[in-house]
């Protein structure tokens, strides 16, 4: 018989992962999660996830580094925050898919093409230059680097949305580009 | 009587009109202006904390700076930027190391943190300044037989919730019984509608949307009235796929709160935005 599952070995591990999420803010009630699974039942998304909220809380603390980071779980959280008021452990389940998705962004650790962290770079993009958003060029960039073919798929919600005054052909912008950009990029030195 | 600052936020700028549209007007016939914030910046959605979280927090504690400097409640009605901004001023004070790096990446551009404004959401000024007896003074056109769902959505109730469930609470559905609707008890009124997983995810954002809408059409309502102009857009902008997806035949108008009290306050529908739904709402119009 042919045994079909990945197995982990604790030398493949990484000792430090648990210990860098106890300290998050949100993190600092990762020992005391009794593994109850309220989050997950009272996740919208859990069906579609290929580890439930539960599972990533206990894989975090057993040290499962690369599974974690690498899971659609991650990305699926809509930040909905019905798992962090549920918990009775007052664990910060939403700050921790956050973080989680901040270093998967950062380590490259997310699967390919895929939409959720491409947008979420456009996005970041987007405000950085312009200091807001606008709905319809941030969506058509996402397509663009993931499936052009999708544009089309929208062209009809779109057409509507122009239609009715819903959409603009120009981009939104705020005066004091500069100011934001200063504050922006002295955020990220350390204080 | 009262002034409040307004803090639009980019999806009623764009998608979202109708919000701001009737939001405006029914403000005005209650005599209170909405201001709105100068020069604001985007709130940073969901997006920007997958990115970084003190550049997230920084980015929407810039506007908590220029709103703090007008000494008014701030209104916001949309829900992410509503939790975002509450989040950003809650963490700042909540951890020191976070305060400490947004205060000097504000400094740095010549702006000076000293606490956040008051945030709420433009509904729940209206319950608390206004209040029912003034609510119910103004209605001209008492919506008697409009089965209305309410729908809370997510972030708007969770985490800050200002002393009501975060799972089950009921001002909206008592809001819209002041206007004399009939308010169906919606069991998804907290269920998350997936934000933007409708464009990243399609398949999994319509599932979503599809179980709203199905619910409030086997309760019996003839509109779906929403706090948010992410939940109004995946509610509204989506039936004619879902409708494909599902082999289904929705046609649910979705109105914003404040779109339904300006019907409510005899406001015309020019003023409200209504002839920007992509659904049909002379049905539901002729139920009221």
């Amino acid at each position: 018989m042919e045994i079909n599952k990945t197995i982990r070995y604790e030398h493949e591990l990484d000792s430090d992962f648990p210990s860098w999420v106890s300290s998050a803010p949100g993190g600092e009630y990762l020992w005391q999660c009794i593994q109850c699974g309220t989050c997950s039942g009272s996740c919208p998304l859990s069906i579609y996830m290929d580890y439930t909220p539960r599972r990533i809380i206990a894989m975090s603390r057993a040290g499962f580094k690369e599974d974690v980071l690498k899971s659609t779980t991650i990305w699926l959280c809509a930040s909905c925050y019905a798992c962090t008021v549920q918990c009775p452990q007052e664990i910060q389940l939403t700050d921790l898919m956050y973080l989680f998705k901040q270093r998967a962004i950062k380590e490259g650790k997310y699967p390919k093409r895929f939409p959720i962290p491409i947008l979420s770079k456009e996005f970041f993009n987007m405000v950085w230059k312009r200091g807001r958003t606008t709905e319809s060029f941030l969506v058509a960039k996402m397509f663009l680097k993931t499936n052009p073919l999708k544009l089309f798929n929208m062209t009809s919600l779109g057409l509507k949305l122009l239609r009715y005054g819903r959409m603009t052909l120009g981009l939104e912008a705020m005066k004091n580009k500069k100011e934001l950009r200063t504050i922006l990029k002295a955020s990220k030195e350390e204080s | 009587m009262k002034a409040y600052t307004y803090y639009p936020g980019c999806s009623i700028k764009g998608t979202g009109k109708g919000y701001e549209e009737s939001l405006l007007a029914v403000f005005n016939e209650f005599e209170m202006p909405l201001i709105e914030l100068e020069d604001w910046n985007c709130c940073g959605a969901t997006n920007f904390m997958n990115i970084d979280e003190i550049t997230a927090f920084t980015l929407s504690a810039r506007n908590l700076v220029l709103a703090k400097k007008e000494e008014r409640d701030l209104s916001v009605p949309c829900s992410a930027c509503f939790l975002n901004l509450k989040k950003a001023g809650d963490y700042i004070e909540k951890y020191p190391e976070i305060g400490q790096k947004v205060k000097h990446a504000l400094h740095a551009g010549g702006l000076d943190y000293n606490g956040s404004p008051e945030i709420r959401h433009p509904l729940l000024i209206i319950l608390e300044d206004i209040g029912e007896k003034g609510i119910k003074a103004k209605i001209k056109k008492s919506l008697r037989g409009l089965k209305a769902v309410p729908y809370y959505g997510c972030q708007i109730v969770r985490p800050y919730n200002e002393g009501f469930d975060t799972r089950y609470p009921d001002f909206f559905d008592e809001f819209l019984s002041y206007l004399g609707a009939d308010v169906v008890d919606y069991p998804y009124k907290t269920r998350c509608c997936g934000g933007s997983l409708t464009g990243t995810l399609e398949e999994v954002g319509l599932r979503l949307n599809y179980l709203l809408l199905d619910e409030a059409r086997k309760q019996g309502g003839d509109c779906i009235v929403t706090l948010c102009p992410l939940c109004h857009f995946n509610l509204e902008c989506y039936q004619d796929k879902i409708n494909k997806k599902y082999h289904s035949s929705l046609s649910v108008p979705v109105l914003y709160f404040s779109q339904i009290l300006g019907i409510a306050m005899g406001i015309p529908a020019s003023k409200l935005g209504l002839k920007r739904s992509l659904v049909n709402l002379k049905p539901m119009l002729s139920e009221a």
